[in-house]
């Protein structure tokens, strides 16, 4: 039983020590900790720092000169305004997926549940055929949206419309245990005081689930940012137009120019690292 | 918050403004293959430099590069292109079989097949060749391993495929043993990667094989850019023919208005600029002076056309490339 109670302590508290526990324990308890910081190392730091090195391989200027290649400068903007895009409506999104399912009980409701997370279980590759067989010229509503003359696939709003898909659940799968174990008795009692349905929200929702709704929009955000796919597939990737950073870095890369497929690519990898940052001070905002 | 809201709603405001057909469209999209990047650019600053001079008017060309047959798949689709560039005639073919975007005879609207450029599978060797690769038959020898993509994923390796196989048939005059052939041919590569990009780094960066086999423009690329004193090119006695076709996709410079300009950048690319150009690029070309300038670094070497080995692509794809067919037959029991 004391076995027991000390393996499940340090997954409960992160304060437990393992001073407190047998010297076998301790032994097993540096062992892991040394092989989570050597994997990490391996599968994280590495390359990492190769995408840094060869990105520098010809020196700053050169690594400038690639980054404001006019392409990928246009690659970067359009990825940027892809997530001011999509992240924001996916905020919206999971705000009212996690109020309804929370706060309501109705039938079906756990389906719904389901259902909001399938971009989640779904290849981006089948999300993105799927537009196109909905869209495209040769798809279910082409036909109707040629006839009057309206473009989706292979447009910048093609690359919206799945980028959105893709990481719609990231916001509700973050607010849905929040709000759940929240419960809705601040919410009960602003209405029993007389709250409006918007003052309830503004004042009371809102505020408890802030750093949630940061958090998912982090993850969300970086989804969006790194998303290849799904993108790859409707963008019909015309340079300056409808190339994002992803699929840029790809072109680089086939193209044998090495330094400027790493210069590319350390901008989502700063992006990574911010996101990491972030993710790490919301997550102690979130616990405290 | 807000402000967050207002730039999304703008932005999706001004994405969303349809791009009206004017009369005369200052852009054309020229769809490419995927490796092509550095090519275009160069004639495209070429081509619109000199298409001011001559009708007095900026315009702009705008490049989409991918693997031609997921292009092709895209024009289809919607994606409109007024130009293809490809390095498949099936993936052209596919515009007219599919869709109708182009009529039947498309290949010969413009001169050599509609190719404005050709090249060959040929063979990159590491530095004075110590293995002493010169033709197809070296590459069988149990001394010998090769390296190039998997014949199901890449178009590339179909090429080298084909060229093998046209070689054995010639060399043997049967076909029982042309297939023999490239069974030993394929047993000798230790790893198939999906496409050439992939081969290339199998073969510089992790050291491994004695040869590459690429189309002659990526072998030469490829050695200047890996260093020329690394490796040597080795172009074969006899190779099989690679076009690069080029076509005006009708159904979209009908709708846009754009023929007149997307035809002549088709016709820019056989000019003495545009063969240049391409030469420079280790792309052979037809044009005499042109050739006669590079000639140099383009080795006499005698064609096999798919048409005259194999009786043309569409007999090559029922043939070789279809479930079941002679690729699957030899590439599964190597």
């Amino acid at each position: 039983m004391q076995n027991a109670a000390d393996l499940v302590a340090p997954a409960i508290s992160s304060q437990a020590s393992p001073r407190h526990g047998k010297p076998a324990l301790r032994r097993v308890h540096w062992l892991l900790i040394a092989s989570a910081i050597f994997l990490s190392i391996l599968f994280i730091g590495v390359p990492m720092l190769v995408i840094f090195t060869y990105a520098f391989r010809g020196g700053v200027a050169v690594y400038f000169s690639q980054i404001t290649q006019p392409a990928t400068l246009h690659a970067i903007w359009l990825t940027v305004l892809t997530a001011i895009v999509v992240v924001p409506i996916n905020m919206l999104f999971g705000i009212c997926v996690a109020w309804l399912v929370t706060r309501f009980r109705f039938p079906g409701r756990r389906l719904l549940i389901t259902f909001v997370e399938i971009p989640f279980s779904v290849s981006p590759i089948v999300a993105g055929v799927t537009y196109l067989f909905l869209y495209g010229s040769q798809g279910l509503l082409g036909p109707l949206l040629d006839s009057y003359d309206i473009k989706i696939m292979f447009t910048v709003p093609a690359i919206f419309l799945v980028s959105l898909f893709v990481t719609s659940p990231f916001v509700a799968r973050e607010l849905i245990p929040l709000m759940q174990a929240q419960g809705s008795e601040d919410e009960e009692a602003a209405i029993t005081l007389g709250a409006t349905g918007l003052q309830t929200f503004f004042y009371v929702t809102l505020p408890n689930i802030r750093w949630a709704l940061l958090y998912g929009a982090v993850l969300c955000n970086a989804r969006v940012m790194g998303e290849f796919g799904a993108v790859s597939v409707v963008s019909g990737a015309i340079r300056g137009q409808t190339n994002t950073l992803p699929l840029q870095i790809e072109l680089l890369f086939n193209d044998y120019n090495v330094t400027g497929a790493f210069a590319a690519s350390s901008t989502l990898a700063l992006i990574a690292v911010v996101t990491l940052v972030l993710k790490y001070i919301l997550e102690r905002k979130q616990t405290s | 918050m807000n402000r967050l809201f207002v730039y999304a709603a703008v932005a999706l405001g001004l994405s969303m403004t349809p791009v009206k057909a004017a009369d005369e469209p200052t852009e054309i999209l020229n769809v490419s293959y995927d490796i092509s990047r550095e090519l275009y650019e160069q004639i495209d600053k070429a081509f619109t430099a000199a298409y001011k001079q001559e009708a007095g008017k900026d315009i702009t060309v705008n490049q989409s590069h991918a693997g031609s047959s997921k292009q092709a798949r895209s024009i289809l689709e919607g994606l409109e292109a007024d130009v293809v560039t490809f390095n498949q005639v099936t993936d052209v073919q596919v515009l007219h079989d599919k869709g109708d975007f182009i009529p039947a005879d498309w290949q010969s609207r413009l001169p050599n097949n509609s190719s404005p450029y050709y090249s060959l599978p040929a063979f990159l060797v590491r530095a004075g060749n110590p293995k002493n690769i010169k033709n197809w038959d070296d590459l069988v020898r149990d001394d010998v391993k090769v390296i190039f993509p998997n014949p199901k994923t890449s178009g590339n390796a179909r090429y080298t495929y084909l060229a093998a196989y046209a070689y054995a048939l010639e060399t043997y005059k049967d076909e029982a043993k042309a297939q023999e052939f490239v069974k030993r041919l394929f047993a000798n590569v230790p790893v198939f990667d999906t496409g050439g990009r992939a081969a290339t780094t199998t073969f510089a960066e992790r050291g491994i094989g004695d040869v590459l086999i690429t189309f002659e423009a990526e072998v030469l690329g490829t050695r200047k850019q890996l260093g020329e004193d690394k490796y040597e090119a080795v172009v074969p006695p006899v190779s099989l023919l690679a076009e690069f076709p080029v076509t005006v996709v009708d159904k979209v410079v009908d709708k846009r208005g754009s023929r007149a300009i997307a035809e002549s950048y088709l016709k820019f690319l056989y000019s003495p600029e545009g063969q240049d150009i391409l030469a420079q690029n280790f792309n052979r070309v037809n044009d005499e002076t042109v050739k006669a300038k590079y000639a140099a670094q383009f080795p006499e070497t005698r064609l096999i056309t798919v048409q005259d080995a194999f009786g043309g692509w569409s007999k090559v794809t029922k043939d070789h490339f279809s479930e079941g067919a002679i690729l699957d037959k030899v590439f599964t029991k190597r």
